[in-house]
């Protein structure tokens, strides 16, 4: 995969001599003491990132953090104060005005968080803003936002002002606007910020499902680390116009970088971050043709209560410890009679939260990878994982309180 | 006791007199001469095409605006007042006021909002700008009629000019507001879609303006009005100059002829462009959108969405 968007070491600071603050953020100055003694303050601090084609690439950050100062700079619409911002091959941080609108026209559009409709135009025209700017004609123009509109599920509401949905109707507007103008990058600035919570479960999700067809280049701006975990492809966490950690949810879940990530970690939902994979065993399976006794003995050796048991490349079922170790006593000598054709089976790249049901029956889960078999998940395992959890921001807060 | 002026008087009279009559006029005559021309051509079409006018149609025509724009009472209103104007015998009159308050809006709007825009553009321009509207609207017409007819000589067109002098700040004013106060979030989206600065103003500042430029509107129209009278002291005609007549025969009825016309006018004019400001409530109107709602039948309808569905 290649970089669509490629930020390096991007500055910005808000104030009439910026080059006075830059020399004290060299000599180590926070932010709150280059305010203190020059009046200027520091938008961002030095911020390199790559994000890949297709990628969802998020910022999470606190209010004042400086992400919509960053997703700003990438369009332009503000200049950084050093640094340079490639998509594809313009430096968006200094190309010219005309090279700039290019780049806004054809490769990035924006949605807003308070959606910044044009409330004297309807709803299709709109959506074909970006399409008008660049001189495309009216019928194209039309045909095109009905069609972003259907997408997002507006299709009804083209002749309607904006002034006439709802929040959640009105930020699918602002989304449309975006996608109708076709560009491969979409920055989005904390656009469900403004929703009921309900309605912005649902706009996550749908979004998650408009990017698995539309494949768009994502930077999308939140306040919201749960947001940011069900999004993100790519996490950054900001504070005070740094990036503190750039990395997957697992990792930034996982291993925060430091306390005030790992403080932000405490209340986050696991299930909901790690995949089943991640905590998955090699399967240690036997064939049906082996014998009883030996499916017995390996039992008691790995200490598991339960095996599952293939035929061929297929999971032909699951034995288990207390219906196998009185049938070995009773002179059963195979494996076929007392094996379990009922088992749980859930792919890998589902979420922990998933497998609860089935974890609770107390027999292990089959792993799949598409059809093959690829590993085990204990039920022990689902809910040690999600305790791991509880203790390291458990500890992470004493540090904090103690700091 | 003692005052600077027993040392020295100072003949400032003198100076403002030698600057206009011995410099100004002089030298500037035909530049002076040549801004007539536009203003005498739009003024002698108007009142040629009004005062042509049958006074049923524009009667039919003034009432079915004033019905669309402002309802049932303006319309009635508008029927009773311009028979009575016509019974009282100063239809002409009214006809060429309302020449001259027109082109002196069509000039007022033709600079005022373009200065307004540039005003709302840029702040230098602005600082610039404001000392001098504020002159324009302070100072007494009275004082630059002088100036006015030395340079211009008398008559209905020099008494636009000074109409234009007198009714450009409001219309300025509100269109650098108008255009200052739209959203900035909605100015920024429409850059972050690739706008050049014209599309912004054009496709953006200007139509969420249009309520506040059309109350800028409505004001440089009344004050336009009200400069009637004081312009037919240079020569101007129209109801102004009934009533100036009436004053100086002292002739009450005659006086209040003229003045009876002029509010009339003002009610009608004023009412119909306010509904103009205020056609819709959250949004503004275009310009094609108001001309197309005067001529289009039934009422400007907007499809209700139901918010309650998707
Ligand atoms: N135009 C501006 N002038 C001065 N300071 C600004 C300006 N815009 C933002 N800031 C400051 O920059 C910092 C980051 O702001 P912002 O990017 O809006 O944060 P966020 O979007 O994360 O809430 C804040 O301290 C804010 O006060
Ligand atoms: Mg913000």
């Amino acid at each position: 995969m290649s970089a669509k968007l490629t930020a390096k070491n991007v500055y910005k600071v808000f104030g009439s001599s910026p080059e006075t603050a830059l020399d004290l953020v060299e000599q180590g100055k926070t932010k709150d003491e280059i305010f203190e003694s020059t009046g200027q303050t520091v938008g961002v601090h030095d911020a390199s990132f790559e994000v890949d084609e297709g990628q969802i690439f998020v910022v999470m950050g606190l209010s004042g953090s400086g992400k919509s100062t960053l997703v700003r700079m990438l369009n332009g619409l503000i200049p950084p104060t050093s640094g340079s911002i490639m998509v594809d091959d313009t430096d968006v941080a200094s190309c010219s005005g005309e090279d700039l609108r290019k780049v806004r026209r054809d490769k990035i559009s924006m949605v807003f968080q308070h959606f910044a409709l044009f409330p004297h135009r309807t709803v299709g025209e709109n959506a074909a803003y970006g399409l008008k700017v660049k001189g495309v004609g009216a019928s194209e123009r039309r045909e095109k936002a009905q069609n972003a509109l259907d997408q997002v599920g507006l299709g009804a509401y083209a002749d309607s002002y904006p002034d006439e949905l709802s929040g959640g109707m009105q930020q699918r507007v602002g989304l449309a606007r975006g996608l109708c103008a076709e560009s491969e990058i979409l920055l989005m600035d904390e656009p469900f910020s403004a929703l009921d919570p309900l309605i912005r479960r649902d706009m996550q999700d749908e979004l998650l499902q408009l990017q698995r067809s539309l494949k768009k280049t994502i930077i999308f701006i939140t306040h919201d680390l749960n947001e940011a975990l069900i999004l993100g492809d790519k996490i950054a966490i900001m504070k005070d116009g740094r990036f503190v950690q750039v990395g997957t949810a697992q990792e930034i879940v996982g291993e925060p970088a430091d306390d005030y990530v790992a403080a932000f970690t405490q209340d986050i939902d696991r299930s909901r971050v790690f995949k089943v994979k991640t905590i998955a065993n090699e399967p240690r399976s036997l064939t049906l043709q082996d014998s009883l006794a030996d499916a017995v003995e390996r039992m008691e050796k790995l200490e598991r209560d339960a095996l599952f048991i293939t035929e061929g490349d297929k999971i032909a079922g699951v034995l288990s410890y207390r219906e196998a170790a009185p049938a070995l006593r009773n002179g059963e000598t195979t494996i076929d009679p007392v094996l379990n054709r009922d088992y749980a089976a859930v792919q890998g790249e589902a979420y922990l939260h998933e497998i609860y049901e089935a974890a609770s029956a107390g027999m292990p889960i089959a792993v799949m990878d598409g059809d093959a078999f690829v590993g085990v998940v204990r039920p022990s395992e689902v809910f040690a994982q999600l305790v791991r959890g509880e203790e390291a921001a458990a500890e992470a807060g004493d540090r904090m309180t103690a700091a | 006791m003692w005052s600077p002026s027993d040392i020295y008087e100072m003949p400032f009279g003198d100076w403002v007199d030698f600057a206009v009559k011995d410099w100004l006029v002089p030298n500037f005559r035909p530049v002076f001469q040549s801004i007539r021309i536009p203003v005498e051509w739009v003024l002698d079409g108007l009142d040629g095409f009004l005062n042509f006018v049958p006074m049923v149609v524009f009667t039919v025509v003034l009432v079915a605006i004033a019905w669309r724009a402002a309802g049932r009472g303006l319309a009635i209103f508008s029927i009773v007042s311009l028979i009575f104007l016509d019974l009282i015998g100063v239809w002409s009159e009214t006809m060429t006021t309302l020449a001259m308050v027109t082109t002196a809006v069509f000039f007022c709007a033709l600079f005022g909002v373009p200065l307004g825009v540039m005003a709302a553009r840029s702040d230098r321009f602005l600082k610039v700008l404001r000392p001098v509207l504020d002159v324009m609207q302070t100072i007494p017409p009275f004082v630059y009629l002088v100036p006015i007819v030395m340079l211009f000589g008398v008559g209905t067109v020099p008494g636009v000019i000074a109409t234009f002098i007198f009714a450009l700040p409001p219309i300025t004013r509100l269109t650098n507001l108008g255009i200052r106060s739209v959203r900035e979030d909605l100015v920024e989206a429409s850059y972050a879609f690739g706008s050049t600065p014209r599309q912004v103003l054009w496709e953006v500042q200007i139509p969420l303006a249009m309520r506040t430029i059309m109350a800028g509107l409505n004001q440089t129209l009344m004050m336009s009005l009200s400069m009637a009278v004081i312009a037919a002291l240079i020569g101007a005609g129209g109801l102004g100059l009934t009533v100036n007549t009436g004053l100086g025969r002292l002739d009450v009825g005659l006086a209040t002829e003229g003045g009876i016309g002029i509010v009339i006018l003002a009610i009608i004019l004023d009412r119909i462009t306010q509904s103009f400001a205020e056609r819709r409530s959250s949004t503004s109107p275009s310009l094609t959108g108001i001309l197309r709602s005067l001529f289009s039948s039934g009422k400007p309808a907007r499809p209700a969405a139901d918010k309650q569905a998707a």
